[in-house]
């Protein structure tokens, strides 16, 4: 890792050159977990064939977390250090984050009315998850709502590292409170509780969903780099 | 290098007090916040009084083995333990396909002075369990389920 990778332009230089081998590494993997979740695993003993939306949902709900977990840490180098480009790596994360959590909750819901009998409660889990996508929703808001741009980056990224107290009551949401939704399966990795024939296509698309968002973010970071470039210039010029 | 210092200490102070704030509003809202009731939590909740009656309360726990009847005009019945205390549910309408003796399930209604459930609508719970069907048989087989 050079150390000059907090210069804007070396920053877009190296995503520039990674940029296209994730693309390619997203598709290979999406394709490989697809096959995998669709045609190459077993049915469930109970759900039958409904347990493929599982290969969506759970890596969409990872994601969903991670992705918030990268925001805030990128939020507080921001606040703290002052980096530019951290700052610009929450703020292009950010919407990445709000649709794989809107996966998330629309994929579980189309689980939960075959197999609970309902779109949708309010748990402690359906609800913290509910919250991350508003968090996700709040901070982009936030961060487009200042005419003084440095402003709006304090005031979201602050909204963002308060947001992260819910990341764990998310992760233990179902081991604290009596709810609907199952616990986990998969966090117990000595001895996880879902078969290794399902676990397989589950990780591949855990992968894939990582490589998409590496890719997507890639390209939104080169969207951000030149948004920014051009602010900075009209502001010189006026 | 003093400024961020203090930048970081601010924050940290700040998280931390938001942190405090939530716990104590998750822990003050515990009671509300339990998707559903055990049947023992009911009963103990009957013996201290603090139940009315007729008020809209859920029943979480397994549905007991041989224990769905059906009744006259589309009624149901079953029981529901967590292998502690049981409570009869009495329910009217088509439950989810997941409904099966020995699985998960919420019920939603009220529970009267007979100690028998009411339901107006049921929940299927799925556990985290996930396996091929050959792999259950087996495992059924040597006596595991």
């Amino acid at each position: 890792m050079p150390k000059n990778l907090a210069n804007p332009g070396v920053f877009e230089k190296y995503i520039r050159t990674f940029s296209p081998w994730l693309g390619v590494f997203s598709i290979v993997l999406l394709s490989v977990g697809l096959w995998f979740a669709i045609f190459n695993s077993p049915v469930d003993y109970i759900q039958g064939e409904t347990v493929r939306i599982m290969y969506i949902h759970v890596p969409s709900a990872w994601l969903g977390m991670t992705i918030y977990s990268v925001v805030a840490l990128s939020s507080f180098i921001g606040l703290i250090y002052g980096h530019i480009v951290a700052y610009i790596i929450a703020k292009a994360s950010a919407p990445i984050g709000a649709v794989f959590t809107l996966i998330c909750l629309v994929s579980g819901s189309s689980w939960g009315k075959p197999m609970w009998g309902t779109w949708w409660v309010w748990d402690a889990r359906l609800t913290s998850v509910f919250i991350l996508f508003f968090f996700f929703i709040g901070f982009i808001i936030f961060s487009k709502s200042f005419k003084d741009p440095v402003k709006g980056e304090k005031i979201s990224s602050i909204l963002a590292l308060v947001g992260f107290i819910n990341i764990p009551i998310i992760k233990f949401s179902v081991d604290f409170w009596n709810t609907l939704h199952q616990s986990a399966s998969i966090s117990k990795l000595d001895n996880p509780t879902i078969h290794v024939d399902m676990m397989i296509p589950l990780l591949l698309m855990f992968l894939a969903f990582l490589f998409i968002f590496m890719f997507l973010l890639t390209i939104r970071l080169q969207a951000e780099l030149n948004d920014r470039r051009y602010v900075t210039h009209a502001l010189n010029v006026k | 290098m003093i400024k961020r210092k203090k930048r970081a200490i601010g924050i940290i102070s700040l998280m931390l007090v938001a942190s405090v704030s939530i716990y104590a509003i998750l822990w003050a809202l515990r009671d509300n916040i339990v998707f559903f009731y055990s049947p023992s939590e009911i009963n103990q909740k009957i013996l201290s009084d603090s139940l009315e009656e007729k008020s809209f309360i859920r029943l979480g726990g397994m549905v007991k083995e041989s224990s769905i009847v059906k009744l006259n005009n589309g009624f149901i019945s079953f029981v529901v333990t967590d292998f502690n205390k049981e409570i009869k549910v009495i329910f009217k309408g088509i439950p989810p396909d997941l409904f099966k003796e020995g699985q998960g399930v919420i019920a939603e209604g009220s529970i009267g002075r007979d100690y028998t459930f009411t339901a107006s609508s049921i929940l299927a719970k799925h556990d985290e369990n996930y396996m091929p069907p050959e792999v259950e048989k087996i495992l059924k087989k040597e006596g595991f389920e």
